[in-house]
């Protein structure tokens, strides 16, 4: 593999492979035809490597008619419509495309120029059918900074990454700028760390620059432990060069030559990219010493988490790295100033390293003109929970929650009722509809109870019960809680004990009292983030939803109908003709009674499935 | 996976091939015990002895202690503080239902109820017979799928409660297969 040493050598490699990219884009005219297939974590399930293997054998076979190349590529974001196949020059964009459609794509499309309509995205509002990317409802609100490469190469190959022009931001300022300026210039974005916190990047940066320490370290936070997001995967999937060089800007600003990705075990599609990506970089130099020449010297090397929330923690994260039990340490000091084996060090997590190289490459200034006035960039939200368009969305802070939900995901499965926007993880908030407009930053969704957290956004409708969600998320927080602190260990136990209680319908008007005093104590006296904020989803469903925990404490019951020891099944007389198939398709078969008969449920036996409903054709069986 | 390991490694002269990987794996790490960091690389070496026993026993975890040169203590202390170690033997089928919350909200404990359910043991627990186990995972990344379920590496989404017999006869064909195999042999 070529070592590059130079910018020269740096700009010709991009000049020898943006072709390539440029025909993706559009840009460049070609007669090649390029097919991009999304292979990440949902999509590998779904055979995306198949299809692409499919692709490549049609290809050869074809080599004298046409010149094809089919990669795997990361994620595209839709995974609602997944795998997806792109075919370009055309930039044509095929839905849910099952390894025997392959055939048919490549046959009609690739030889011939049809379009096989029958793969095209329909849109559900004009019920049109849509060739491009661009035109899809999905896509046409987002704005692509962290992501501007998921989808667009394949993250497997770094002259992809070359192509788009990666590596040149790193190359200019090791030549040309101090790592002052480069702070400067940091600061000048207004970049806030999209972990969690939203704390300015610059600020971090220039702290641990103005501790003087011969040793100094670079973490990168890919711990993504909020449940039910994956902002983070999908960059690392997709786009592992970006935090690459991320980092490496990171480490000369603040004077540091070792780096280490802090990545979940539980992605080994992410850990596999990213290993190959470091292993290709210092391939090429951008690794290692004397990095292009600059004398600058930096290295990473990956370590693996195992399954601990708290580790999501700077602090804690730094004490695992050290291999040692995943516990906070008590701040300060701040890791800026003793963090890794008490030498100075940032933590900054994937989606903020990923925006790095995109400002040095456009400037500050273009940066700093996207958002909001306190909240600047860009935002990756995992959109999911009962929306249609499941998916990774990237919006321009400001962008409102009905424009996200409604407009780019497409609105409520089912045509049901949305309820609330859960983000924040279990850190955060329940959002309801009256925040619907609310333009999203980090102050406005700090100021109605949630926080922007790391880009976990989950939709509930009118069958999700909030008192359980808020349980859901408390039993998650006992479990994750490291016990170091009373509070944090014995006081969320507690909550979790009245929450059940009021789920299974025990509850009584004390309790509220009780969770609204706890929530507080606890917030004010947890050592660290996890323990401050596990109040969060308790304290915003007590504000937004009392008339549901009121139902469940008074009336006995669940308004969601979720809550399964508030629920029974009946069968109502008059309705059922005897026709047997409730009772031939209860799981426990507690139902009882002859053909013809009316038949009757065992309450005490039902484990409340609700398959006797689904299956009654006569509406006889009943729900309350 | 899951051999049961009865021989003491200790000495270095047993042939268990795991065992064998995992010391040429210690010896790749070049650890110097006098170096007060040596311990960074604890945690990556129990991921990969736990990929090749299948669980961390005590006389492993007692081999590593004394590669680190560090104290028993400090290594079960460290395996007891994260939740992806184990040292107990799961099931051949290793079944994760994934119980995040965008799962949470498709209804991914009525699938995990459903597996307990069916197999007859709660989620942490293994049959009897050693061939299934049942754990709950938070997020694997593949909400757009949600609710999944992971069985030996395998992902399976959009599943329904309804599925479950199914998916389980159809895994446990496939070990009654190797097992045969493995007779035969
Ligand atoms: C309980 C807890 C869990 C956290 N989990 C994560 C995480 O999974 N990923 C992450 O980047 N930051 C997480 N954070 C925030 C980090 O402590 C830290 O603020 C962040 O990585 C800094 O990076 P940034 O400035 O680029 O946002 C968590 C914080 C707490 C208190
Ligand atoms: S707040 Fe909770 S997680 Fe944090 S140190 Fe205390 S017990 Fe541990
Ligand atoms: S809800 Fe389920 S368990 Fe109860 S009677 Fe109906 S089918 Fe049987
Ligand atoms: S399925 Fe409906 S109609 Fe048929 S026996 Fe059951 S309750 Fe009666
Ligand atoms: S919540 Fe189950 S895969 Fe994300």
């Amino acid at each position: 593999m070529p070592e590059i040493k130079t910018q020269e050598a740096l700009r010709s490699a991009f000049l020898q492979h943006q072709a390539v990219i440029g025909s993706r884009l559009g840009i460049e005219n070609s007669n090649n035809c390029s097919i991009l297939v999304c292979g990440g974590t949902g999509c590998h399930a779904s055979e995306g490597e198949a299809i692409v293997a499919e692709f490549q054998r049609l290809a050869a076979l074809h080599k004298k008619e046409k010149i094809v190349e089919a990669t795997i590529s990361g994620c595209f974001g839709f995974c609602e419509k997944g795998p997806i196949v792109k075919v370009f020059p055309e930039n044509v964009f095929y839905v849910q495309v099952k390894k025997s459609d392959v055939e048919e794509i490549f046959e009609k499309h690739i030889l011939k120029g049809e379009i096989v309509q029958r793969l095209l995205y329909v849109d559900p509002a004009t019920k049109l059918k849509i060739e491009t990317s661009e035109e899809i409802p999905f896509y046409k609100r987002q704005q692509r900074v962290a992501l501007r490469n998921c989808g667009l190469i394949n993250p497997e190959v770094i002259e992809e990454y070359i192509a788009t022009k990666g590596y040149q931001a790193l190359a200019k300022i090791l030549s040309e700028t101090k790592p002052e300026e480069v702070i400067a210039e940091m600061e000048a974005s207004g970049l806030r760390g999209r972990g969690g916190a939203g704390f300015l990047t610059s600020k971090k940066w220039a702290y641990a620059r103005g501790y003087h320490n011969e040793e100094k370290f670079v973490i990168c936070n890919a711990d993504e432990g909020d449940p039910g997001a994956f902002m983070d995967r999908s960059i690392m999937e997709g786009d592992s060069h970006s935090v690459i060089e991320g980092m490496i800007i990171a480490g000369y600003a603040i004077g540091a030559h070792q780096g280490y990705v802090y990545i979940r075990a539980e992605y080994p599609l992410a850990v596999q990219r990213l290993e190959t990506a470091i292993q290709q970089a210092r391939a090429y130099g951008f690794l290692g010493k004397n990095i292009l020449q600059s004398g600058f010297d930096f290295d990473i090397a990956v370590r693996l988490g195992a399954g601990a929330f708290v580790c999501g923690e700077e602090t804690a994260l730094i004490n695992s790295l050290e291999g040692k039990r995943g516990e906070p340490r008590t701040k300060p000091p701040f890791p800026a100033e003793s963090g890794l084996w008490n030498k100075p060090t940032i933590v900054n997590n994937v989606e903020t390293l990923a925006n790095i190289p995109a400002i040095f490459q456009h400037g500050s200034e273009w940066f700093n003109q996207i958002g909001t006035d306190t909240s600047k960039g860009t935002k990756v939200f995992a959109l999911a929970g009962k929306i249609n368009n499941v998916g990774l969305v990237e919006v321009p802070m400001g962008t409102t929650l009905r424009e996200i939900i409604f407009d780019i995901g497409g609105g409520i499965k089912n045509g049901a009722q949305f309820k609330a926007a859960q983000t924040g993880g279990p850190s955060g908030g329940c959002i309801p509809a009256q925040y619907l407009d609310t333009p999203i930053d980090y102050e406005s969704l700090a100021s109605i109870g949630s926080m922007m957290g790391s880009g976990g956004m989950i939709i509930m409708d009118e069958h999700d019960c909030m008192v359980n969600l808020a349980r859901f998320y408390l039993e998650f927080i006992v479990e994750e809680s490291c016990g170091r602190c009373a509070p944090c260990r014995l006081g969320n136990k507690r909550m979790l004990e009245i929450l059940t209680r009021i789920t299974d319908g025990l509850g009584c008007a004390e309790d509220l009292k009780e969770l609204q005093s706890l929530a507080e104590i606890i917030m004010d006296t947890s050592l660290c983030g996890l323990g401050q904020s596990s109040p969060n989803p308790v304290l915003s469903t007590l504000k937004y939803f009392m008339d549901e925990y009121e139902a469940h404490i008074f009336d006995k019951s669940c308004p969601a109908g979720s809550c399964t020891k508030l629920l029974h099944y009946d069968i109502v007389p008059e309705k059922c003709i005897g026709c047997t198939a409730c009772a031939r398709n209860c799981p426990v078969n507690c139902i009882s009674g002859s053909v013809k008969q009316v038949h009757t449920i065992d309450q005490s036996k039902c484990i409340k499935c609700g398959a006797c409903q689904t299956r009654c054709k006569f509406g006889a069986v009943i729900r309350h | 996976m899951n051999t049961i390991v009865t021989q003491s490694p200790c000495c270095g002269e047993t042939t268990n091939p795991q065992f064998q990987k995992l010391n040429a794996y210690l010896d790749t790490l070049a650890i110097d015990q006098k170096d007060p960091r040596r311990k960074d690389k604890l945690i990556m070496t129990l991921h990969y002895a736990q990929s090749l026993f299948g669980y961390l026993p005590e006389i492993i975890q007692i081999y590593i202690a004394q590669r680190f040169g560090i104290s028993h203590a400090d290594v079960s202390g460290v395996i007891s503080f994260y939740n992806f170690f184990t040292v107990t033997p799961k099931g051949k089928i290793q079944v994760n239902v994934c119980m995040g919350t965008a799962c949470y909200v498709n209804g991914a404990d009525k699938v995990l109820r459903e597996f307990e359910r069916v197999l007859g043991i709660q989620t942490g627990e293994v049959t009897s017979d050693q061939k299934f186990s049942i754990e709950s995972l938070r997020c694997v990344g593949a909400c757009g799928l949600a609710p999944v379920v992971t069985i030996n590496g395998k992902v399976f989404g959009k599943v329904k409660p309804e599925q479950v017999p199914d998916i389980i006869e159809k895994f446990l064909i496939e070990e009654t297969k190797i097992e045969a195999e493995v007779i035969n042999a």
